[in-house]
C-alpha cells in the first residue's frame, strides 16, 4: 500500500547558487582520498596498504578492526602517497595519487536478468569485498549495516529537500538499469518492503515511478521531509529492537552498477552549489576527490562536502566525501557587525520574526545570500517551542537533547534517539537561538547508547 | 566604526590570558558584543551556516513590547499623583514627575542587576547572558512608584543570586526572576508593597476624601466584611475611577507599568507578532481567568464573587502578569500542551488567591510563582505521555 505523506512543519531555506541542470566537464583533480571519518562507527580502522602501494578502484584500503571481511576500498586506481594520522596516530586520511585512466578491480558481473538469480550469499559476498556494502546504512545509529542483520524495511528517500539540494532524477538520468538493479539486490536482505519515497510536490521522475520491487510513497512538506529518518517515522517507524535500513539513491546505482558491469564505480554526477561557486551545475566526480581544480569566486571560502546543514567544512584542498552528492561553496563569515544583534534587516536569513527580523517580508522565492557567521555566541537553552517547529516526528527535541546532556540512557531510549540522526535535528541546529552545536550533542548521545 | 573597533583592540591585550585584567575578559566580551555581533563561525562539522537571530534580539524584542507599559505608567504616576492632590496640571508635569519617581528605580534595577550578574560572571568565568536586560525592566514596572530606592536594590540582589545565579544562570532558573524580586519585598517589608503606597504625594499632601484603595483592597473587604464592592467602587472619592473602560486604560492607582491591559495588549500584539511570547500561554491565562470568574459568578457569595468575569482582566496585575511574566520562557511550561495547561492554572488560581484569600489581594504574582514550580510537573506528564506513545508503538 503507497502511502501519501503531508507534513506541515519545518523550514525550507532558500539560497542563491543553486545548481543548474547541466552536465559540466572539469578537470579531474590529481589526488584523492579515502577518509575513515567519512564512515560513522568505523573508530578503528586497520589499513591494508601502506604508502608507494599500488591500487585499483575497488582495491581494500582499510577495514574495521573486528570486522575483517566489510572492505573499505579504493574509489580510483593510483598510487598511496600519503597516510595522513592525526592524534593516537588515528587513520584521517588515505591518499591516492590517480592514475589518468582509472582502472578497476573486476568483480562478477551479471546480466540484468540473472541478477534475481542471484543468491544473498553471493550477493553479500560481492558487496563486502567490492566496498559496496558501506552504502547501505542502518538505522539506529545511521551507521555502516551490519549484515547478520535482517531489517524489517529498507528506506531510500529519492528526494533531497536540504538547500541547494543535487535533483535525483537528474543525477541518476541514464541509470535506471543499475538504479533497478540496486534495488533487485537489496531486496534479497530484507523480507519487508523497500520503501522509495518521492517528492509528493514535483512531478515524480519516471525513473522511480517505474521502479519494480518497490513501494512508492509520496511526501511532501518543508525541509526536512526528504530526510529518509522523518520519512521513516511517518511510514514504519523504528522502535526499540527494530532495524531498518537505508541507501541513497545514487548509492542504489552504484551497487547496481558493481553486479551489472562488475566494477566498484564511485562516480556520479555531483551538483556544484554555492554563491561563491563560479560555474553551477553537475560534474561527474569519483568519491574522495579533491576540491582544489574547482573555480570558485573570492578567496576566503568555506568549501563544503555536503549541504550547509550538514555538511563539513573541508577547505579548498579538501575532499568529497563518500556519501556527498553535494559541493557547496559559500563566503566565510569572520567579521564583526556593527550592531548586527539589533538593527532591522530584511537580508538576513532567519527562521525567526523578532524585532527587526523582517525575513519573512521577501517572500517565498527570495534567495538568500549566507555566510558562516553564527551570528552570536553560545549560551544556555532559553527558548521554547521553537525547535518543535522544524521537527516533523511525534519527538520533544529539547527534551531529548537535554537527556542526551545528562546522559540518562533510559530517557534518551524512551524519546525516540533511536528514530534520529545528524541530518534531522540540523534544522534544530541551524535555528538555534541559543547556538548549540546540536547535531554534535546528538552524535554523542547515539555513541553512548550504541555502546551502551 | 573602525574607531570603536580599534578602542576595544586596543585594550583587549589586557583581558587576554596572561593580561592585567584577564579575571574580567567575560566583561569585555560582553560590552565588546552589544557594539559588534561577534565575529564568531561556525564549527567545520555541523550546521555551516546559523539563523540571523541571536539571544539578545530576542530579549530586546521583549524590552521593545515593555515600552508602552512604562511610558504610559510614567504618566500615570504623574497623573495619580495630581488628581490625588487636587492640582490641575500638563501632561508634561505629569511625565516629569513620573520620570523623577521612575527612573531612579529602572538605574537602580539595572545597575545593581548588572553588577550582581557580572560579579558571578567573573566569578564563575562564565559569558555575560543576555536574561538580566528583560529582569531589569521588568522589576521596576511591578513596583510601587513610592518604594524606597534601598528596597529595589535589595530584591534585585535577592532575585537575581537565588532566583537565578545559584541555579546556573539565565535558562536555569526555575522562577520567575523579576517576581521573585517582588515576592521578596511583599514578604520581607510588606508595608512597603501594599495596602496605601500605590500614589505617590512627595510634599504634597492629598485632597479631602482621598483614599488610595485600589479596586481589588474593595474586592477583599467586601469579602471579609460583606460589603457591597461595586457600590463602593463607584462612590469612589473620585468619581469615575473604577468603571471598566477606566480600568481598562489603567488610569487607575497601582505599579508603575501593569495598570494598563491596553498597553499590555499592545505589548502582547508585538510579542506574539514577533513569536516571541507565547500567545497560548497569554490567551490560556485569560481563559482560565473567565472560567474561574465565570463559576464564581454562577455560584455568588460575596460581591466581589460577583463581579463580572471580565473585570478580572483588566483589575491589579493580571494582563502584565499574563503577557510579560507568565511567558517568560524559561520559568513556563516547556512542551506546547503544557503551555495550555499552566496558562489556564494561572488563571484560575489568581481568581481563587483574589476572590478566597483576601489577606493576599493580588493573585497573579503568587499564582505565576506557584505554577513556575509546578510547570516542571506538568511537563513531566506531557513528556512521559510522549514516551508511552513510542512504547505503544513498539508492541503493536
Amino acid at each position: 500500500m503507497s502511502q501519501t505523506i503531508k507534513l506541515k512543519k519545518g523550514f525550507d531555506i532558500n539560497l542563491a547558487g543553486k545548481a543548474e541542470n547541466k552536465t559540466i566537464e572539469i578537470t579531474q583533480p590529481d589526488t584523492f582520498a579515502l577518509k575513515p571519518t567519512d564512515f560513522s562507527g568505523l573508530s578503528r580502522p586497520k589499513l591494508v596498504v601502506k604508502e608507494g602501494d599500488n591500487v585499483k578502484a575497488g582495491s581494500p584500503i582499510f577495514f574495521e578492526r573486528n570486522v575483517e571481511d566489510i572492505l573499505y576500498t579504493s574509489p580510483v586506481s593510483g598510487e598511496i602517497v600519503e597516510i595522513k594520522r592525526g592524534e593516537k596516530r588515528k587513520v584521517l586520511e588515505v591518499k591516492i595519487l590517480a592514475d589518468k585512466q582509472v582502472e578497476f578491480e573486476k568483480f562478477k558481473s551479471f546480466s540484468a536478468s540473472d541478477i534475481s538469480g542471484i543468491s544473498k550469499e553471493e550477493a553479500l559476498d560481492q558487496l563486502k569485498k567490492s566496498g559496496g556494502w558501506v552504502n547501505i546504512i542502518q538505522r539506529p545509529y545511521g551507521c555502516v549495516a551490519n549484515p547478520e542483520d535482517t531489517p524489517k524495511a529498507i528506506f531510500i528517500s529519492a528526494f533531497d529537500s536540504s538547500p541547494l539540494a543535487p535533483d535525483y532524477a537528474y543525477v541518476l538520468q541514464g541509470q535506471e538499469q543499475y538504479f533497478q538493479a540496486g534495488i533487485d539486490i537489496l531486496k534479497k536482505f530484507t523480507s519487508g518492503t523497500i520503501h522509495l519515497n518521492v517528492d509528493g510536490k514535483a512531478e515524480v521522475s519516471q525513473l522511480f515511478s517505474n521502479a519494480k520491487n518497490v513501494q512508492l510513497n509520496k511526501v511532501s512538506g518543508p525541509h526536512p521531509a526528504g530526510n529518509v529518518g522523518v520519512q521513516i517515522h511517518h511510514i514504519d517507524p523504528i522502535s526499540k529492537g527494530d532495524i531498518v535500513w537505508t541507501v541513497n539513491p545514487a548509492n542504489v546505482a552504484m551497487i547496481g552498477k558493481l553486479f551489472i558491469e562488475g566494477i566498484h564505480d564511485t562516480s556520479r554526477l555531483v551538483a556544484l552549489t554555492g554563491s561563491q561557486m563560479k560555474e553551477r551545475g553537475y560534474v561527474k566526480m569519483y568519491s574522495g576527490a579533491c576540491l582544489n581544480k574547482l573555480d570558485v569566486e573570492g578567496s576566503d571560502n568555506r568549501f563544503i562536502s555536503g549541504n550547509v546543514l550538514t555538511g563539513e567544512g573541508v577547505g579548498s584542498e579538501g575532499y568529497l566525501g563518500h556519501y556527498h552528492n553535494q559541493i557547496t561553496v559559500i563566503p566565510e563569515g569572520k567579521y564583526e557587525e556593527f550592531l548586527g544583534w539589533i538593527l532591522p534587516s530584511t537580508k538576513k536569513l532567519s527562521f525567526h520574526k523578532a524585532f527587526g527580523m523582517l525575513t519573512f517580508l521577501n517572500g517565498k522565492d527570495k534567495e538568500f545570500e549566507v555566510d558562516t557567521n553564527a551570528h552570536g555566541e553560545e549560551r544556555n537553552f532559553v527558548v521554547s517551542g521553537a525547535f518543535e517547529e522544524v521537527m516533523p516526528m511525534d519527538i520533544l527535541p529539547t527534551y531529548l537533547f537535554k537527556a542526551i546532556l545528562a546522559e540518562d540512557y533510559d530517557d534518551m531510549e524512551a524519546l525516540g534517539i533511536y528514530e534520529v540522526i545528524e541530518e534531522d535535528v540540523a534544522l534544530c541546529e541551524f535555528i538555534d537561538i541559543s547556538k548549540n552545536p546540536i547535531q554534535e550533542i546528538l552524535r554523542e548521545g547515539i555513541e553512548l547508547i550504541k555502546e551502551g | 566604526m573602525k574607531f570603536l573597533q580599534n578602542k576595544f583592540d586596543q585594550i583587549k591585550p589586557l583581558f587576554e590570558k596572561g593580561g592585567k585584567f584577564e579575571k574580567f575578559h567575560t566583561i569585555y566580551e560582553g560590552h565588546r558584543t552589544i557594539f559588534f555581533a561577534p565575529d564568531i563561525i561556525t564549527d567545520k562539522k555541523g550546521a555551516q551556516i546559523k539563523d540571523a537571530t541571536d539571544l539578545k534580539r530576542l530579549m530586546f524584542t521583549v524590552i521593545i513590547a515593555m515600552i508602552p507599559c512604562l511610558i504610559f505608567g510614567m504618566w500615570n504616576v504623574g497623573h495619580q499623583h495630581f488628581i490625588a492632590t487636587g492640582v490641575e496640571a500638563s501632561i508634561l508635569d505629569k511625565f516629569w514627575i513620573g520620570i523623577l519617581k521612575v527612573v531612579p528605580i529602572i538605574a537602580v534595577s539595572y545597575g545593581v542587576g548588572l553588577l550582581t550578574e557580572f560579579t558571578f560572571c567573573v566569578i564563575y568565568n562564565r559569558p555575560i547572558e543576555e536574561g538580566f536586560l528583560v529582569t531589569g525592566m521588568l522589576i521596576p514596572l511591578i513596583m510601587p512608584a513610592t518604594i524606597p530606592l534601598w528596597q529595589v536594590a535589595l530584591a534585585t540582589v535577592f532575585a537575581v543570586v537565588i532566583g537565578k545565579e545559584v541555579f546556573g544562570g539565565t535558562g536555569m532558573n526555575i522562577l520567575n526572576v523579576a517576581l521573585t524580586a517582588r515576592v521578596f519585598l511583599y514578604f520581607a517589608y510588606p508595608s512597603q508593597i501594599s495596602g496605601d503606597v500605590w500614589t505617590y504625594f512627595g510634599d504634597k499632601t492629598p485632597v479631602d476624601g482621598f483614599s488610595g484603595a485600589t479596586i481589588l483592597a474593595y474586592g477583599a473587604e467586601a469579602a471579609a466584611n460583606g460589603t457591597d464592592m461595586m457600590q463602593l467602587a463607584s462612590s469612589h472619592w473620585y468619581s469615575g475611577m473604577f468603571d471598566f473602560w477606566n480600568m481598562f486604560v489603567g488610569i487607575i492607582p497601582g505599579s508603575i507599568g501593569e495598570t494598563s491591559a491596553l498597553m499590555c495588549l499592545i505589548g502582547a500584539f508585538i510579542l506574539i507578532a514577533t513569536g516571541v511570547g507565547s500567545w497560548k500561554i497569554m490567551l490560556s491565562v485569560v481563559l482560565g481567568t473567565l472560567a474561574m470568574g465565570g463559576l464564581f459568578n454562577l455560584t455568588g457569595g460575596n460581591s466581589f464573587m460577583e463581579m463580572p468575569a471580565h473585570y478580572h482582566l483588566v483589575i491589579g496585575g493580571l494582563a502584565f502578569g499574563a503577557v510579560f511574566m507568565a511567558t517568560d520562557p524559561v520559568s513556563a511550561s516547556h512542551t506546547e500542551l503544557g503551555k495550555w495547561i499552566y496558562g489556564f492554572l494561572i488563571g484560575v488560581i489568581t481568581v481563587l488567591i483574589r476572590v478566597v484569600n483576601p489577606a493576599y489581594p493580588e493573585g497573579i504574582m503568587l499564582a505565576i510563582l506557584f505554577m513556575n514550580v509546578f510547570a516542571p510537573l506538568i511537563d513531566f506528564y506531557v513528556v512521559e505521555a510522549n514516551k508511552k506513545r513510542r512504547l505503544k508503538r513498539a508492541t503493536v
